[in-house]
């Protein structure tokens, strides 16, 4: 049987959909690994896919600390990754975090999760949008 | 494992003067494993041909199983003369769905007013399986089943035997939204089935030229199908579902610009057509079709 074990279909399908849009999206594995992540996001994360990679939660979590408005920390599993990874149902909220070039972006986030058969989580996609003031 | 293709033609069945050689029969192909284990690879309208074959051998518990339920691929079924024989045992693979059961959506097509006779009416010992996630036993064989880029439910095929792997993915678009070069083989759709099959049996339905007004119809092009060939490192190509407006003498050209787009390495790329025999456990019979 074949050696090489690619990405789930819907992964891989994700993928192809957020790379022919302009929104910013993020893609991320059944493990919570970031898989993947569009020109758009690119832009606002100040980081390209192709110079990091495939990313771990712990190593994702580190490179964009995200922060409540207020400038509080968020813990991964308050994120609305993380929630939509755990609790397998999308979220939503607003949230900031700081490039490494020091730009804060004030962001509204939705993740939902991607189900297979039986509720198998397959992966997470989250859309997110620079807030813009009323 | 021998194969033996009885319909190659894609989205409809194409009988006439310009489709002679290569057949109008629509996606059915049928694996003789080295147990005697009677496998089918869909059940287009090929199948009923098939049927009448397997009527005439002795009785054999006979494993169909769908890639998809896509008319051109079940159209067939009605027509399998040992789906109406009450002593012939049939199991019916087909890919899961999340909503409706396979039962259920084969019933869509085996029911009035698509079909005279309903799907509970079959006389044969008939037992319908979703085609599990992981790889499995039928006969002397394995099976994989994956999911593969197409419109709907739909799983590309990798049966192995002795060493010997048959790949069959009638129905792929692996490079939708995006082109053949650099895609990661880890994101490449039907990538671990193919990898480095004996055969592949693969979607062609496209001259290059035609496919950019059928993005997201859930086909190939030819170029597609050889880059996706070259990327899975396959042994040998067969292209497969054939477009129904294309007569033989296109066809010929479609498997002349495969070859030269494969190159002069390696086996090169040749067109299904009905009658031809694989022999996967010796060499691959090199007959031409009539």
């Amino acid at each position: 049987m074949p050696q090489t074990v690619h990405k789930s279909l819907p992964l891989i399908l994700a993928r192809e959909f957020a790379a022919n849009i302009a929104t910013p999206v993020t893609v991320f594995d059944e493990d919570g690994r970031l898989v993947f992540f569009n020109e758009p996001a690119e832009g606002i994360l100040g980081q390209t896919h192709a110079d990091v990679g495939e990313l771990a939660p712990s190593e994702w979590t580190k490179l964009f600390v995200v922060e409540t408005l207020d400038g509080t920390p968020v813990p991964l599993d308050e994120m609305p990754v993380g929630i939509a990874h755990r609790e397998k149902h999308p979220a939503h909220g607003p949230f900031a975090f700081t490039t490494v070039d020091d730009i804060r972006h004030e962001i509204e986030v939705t993740a939902f999760p991607l189900l297979g058969r039986e509720e198998e989580l397959l992966g997470v996609v989250a859309v997110f949008w620079e807030r813009r003031e009323a | 494992m021998k194969a033996t293709v009885w319909g190659c033609r894609g989205s409809l069945a194409a009988p006439g003067p310009q489709t002679v050689a290569y057949g109008g029969n629509t996606s059915c192909v049928q694996l003789e494993l080295g147990d005697g284990t009677p496998v089918v690879f869909d059940a287009g309208t090929g199948i009923r041909l098939l049927g009448l074959e397997l009527a005439r051998l002795p009785r054999r518990p006979i494993h169909v199983v769908l890639t998809h339920l896509h008319l051109d691929h079940l159209e067939g079924l009605g027509f399998f003369v040992p789906l109406w024989e009450p002593d012939v045992e049939i199991h019916l693979w087909g890919p899961p769905s999340p909503v409706d059961s396979l039962e259920e959506r084969i019933a869509r097509y085996l029911s009035p007013p698509l079909f005279p006779v309903q799907l509970s009416e079959v006389p044969s010992k008939l037992t319908l399986h979703d085609l599990p996630d992981e790889e499995f036993a039928l006969g002397s064989a394995r099976i994989l089943a994956e999911p593969v880029s197409h419109r709907g439910p739909t799983v590309g095929l990798r049966i192995e035997e002795h060493g010997r792997t048959l790949t069959y993915i009638p129905d792929h678009e692996p490079y939708l939204g995006a082109g053949p070069a650099g895609v990661d083989p880890e994101w490449l759709s039907g990538f671990s089935l193919a990898e480095g099959a004996t055969v592949l049996m693969h979607d062609s339905q496209y001259f290059e030229h035609e496919y950019p007004s059928h993005i997201g119809w859930g086909h190939s092009s030819v170029d597609h199908a050889v880059s996706f060939a070259r990327a899975c490192e396959v042994k040998r190509l067969v292209l497969f579902h054939h477009d129904p407006m294309h007569s033989d003498d296109e066809l010929r050209a479609l498997e002349g610009r495969a070859r030269a787009l494969w190159g002069p390495d390696g086996q090169a790329p040749e067109l299904a057509y009905e009658g031809m025999k694989l022999a996967l456990d010796t060499e691959v019979e090199a007959h031409s079709p009539a």
